[in-house]
């Protein structure tokens, strides 16, 4: 069907091109030369991460220029007592946790939920939160406490979910936050100093919701150049070569690739559903950046009902905890250590053993370089 | 677990809040709470967890490709 002008293979291929992908290593090695000091771009999310690694980018661009990973996975940034949490509500007996994605092969303290799953308990991985409703309906005499996680990408989700739960009065459908933002994470790397970072791609999806306009503070704030771009090669390139053209204008502005479907203000009836139903939270702690505050996103009061942290509180352990000695996978995501860098990356570490939530993630750093580097050590 | 992927509109549900899209030959009904405009068969959206979370505007996609290919002429490679 090529209603539209453009049919959805032109619309992939066209971004994967290898002569348009060509074209643009050519242009960056052609002006890279002029760049007054190695450009070092933080990808803020896994995707990009995920993406640089599959397609072997970081190898194809002039030395000057580098990729660092950044704290953008939901599920690598979740500290260990929250998964500690989903635990003890999975252990509940009336309980059935359902999540998506990754998350439940994450380790808890002693347990994963993986783990805990194959010993009987009732926990679900959902491709859609909607999903929850049907469980919910179906299993009237069991509480489905969903531990919604995700950056802004998500959040609209979990608010559609509130949404329909309310209107259908489905009274056993309760929530678990763990909704985090990027822009205080980007806080967190440029404020600690450690990171030395002078330049950010942003992924798409998060800004397809929250418009590009989250990130203006961080611009000026740090005189740091951002590229809000897409997952395809040709719009990672397409981005550096934005980024490197600022960089050598000495400009730091925000600037959007992914046109295709980004605007500066984004999309108004997502962002207004999260208004609805979720508020800034104090502080959240990420794992490896620690307390950040205003960086996460709790149920308004008025929906206390659906909210599992103060129903079920009194189970739920709180004391932080702290992740395995070895493991470097809050470096990593602050920026200033690389997977290589940890002593059993692929060794004791693996995605079929992680030890970290950054070998779990497919999105993760570590599990990107075990799968797409090689492992050579 | 959260990229996104485009596809296309290949039926509408009003009365549900959903349509059915084709990602590659992979067809599948999702959600359309988030989208606030009337969606159109052929229209491109991008999915996200079982969401379309907002349209592809398919003239903007043309347009970034040519000007691409309009750097590779000019770049002479
Ligand atoms: S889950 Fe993956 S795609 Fe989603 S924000 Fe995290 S790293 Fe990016
Ligand atoms: S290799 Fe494993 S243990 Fe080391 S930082 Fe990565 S996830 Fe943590």
């Amino acid at each position: 069907m090529a209603a539209n002008g453009i049919t959805l293979e032109q619309l992939y291929n066209g971004f994967r091109d290898p002569d348009t992908i060509k074209m643009l290593l050519a242009k960056i090695a052609q002006i890279a030369p002029q760049l007054p000091e190695p450009l070092r771009i933080m990808e803020v999310c896994g995707g990009h991460t995920h993406s640089i690694m599959k397609f072997g980018l970081h190898q194809l661009l002039p030395d000057n220029i580098d990729f660092v990973h950044g704290p953008g996975c939901p599920v690598c940034i979740m500290p260990k007592e929250r998964i500690d949490q989903a635990i003890a509500l999975a252990q509940q007996p009336d309980v059935i946790l359902a999540t998506l994605g990754d998350m439940i092969r994450v380790p808890g303290s002693d347990t994963s939920l993986a783990k805990l799953r194959a010993q009987g308990a009732d926990i679900r991985a959902l491709y859609d939160p909607l999903d929850a409703l049907v469980l919910a309906q179906q299993n009237p005499d069991k509480t489905v406490v969903f531990f919604a996680i995700g950056f802004e990408t998500t959040t609209p989700m979990s608010a559609v979910l509130v949404q329909q739960a309310e209107a259908m009065e489905l009274d056993n459908l309760l929530l678990h936050v763990n909704h985090v933002l990027v822009p205080p994470a980007i806080d967190a790397v440029m404020a600690g100093g450690e990171a030395t970072i002078n330049a950010f791609i942003g992924p798409s999806h998060v800004s397809v919701i929250t418009g590009a306009k989250i990130y203006q503070a961080a611009v000026d704030n740090y005189q740091t150049p951002l590229v809000v771009t897409g997952f395809e090669p040709v719009d990672i390139l397409e981005g550096v070569l934005m980024l490197v053209q600022q960089a050598i204008a000495g400009e730091a502005k925000l600037e959007i690739q992914y046109r295709r479907s980004v605007s500066h203000d984004g999309n108004l009836k997502a962002q207004q559903l999260v208004a609805d139903y979720f508020e800034l939270a104090d502080a959240f702690r990420w794992r490896g950046l620690g307390d950040i505050p205003a960086s996460a996103l709790r149920l308004k009061p008025q929906f206390n009902h659906r909210n599992a942290e103060l129903k079920y509180a009194q189970i739920l352990p709180t004391d932080p905890v702290d992740d395995h000695k070895a493991c470097m996978c809050g470096e990593i995501l602050k920026g200033i250590k690389t997977p290589q860098q940890c002593k059993v990356f692929g060794r004791g570490c693996t995605p079929q053993t992680p030890m970290g939530s950054c070998m779990v993630s497919s999105e993760g750093a570590c599990h990107a370089h075990y799968k797409y580097a090689g492992v050579s050590l | 677990m959260c990229l996104s992927i485009p596809s296309q509109v290949t039926e509408l549900h009003p009365n549900e809040d959903s349509v059915t899209v084709d990602t590659m030959g992979v067809k599948r009904k999702v959600s359309t709470h988030l989208i606030a405009e009337p969606l159109e068969i052929g229209d491109y959206v991008l999915l996200h967890v079982g969401f379309a979370m907002n349209k592809i505007d398919h003239k903007t996609a043309i347009e970034n490709l040519a000007l691409l290919k309009q750097m590779e002429l000019a770049n002479g490679c």
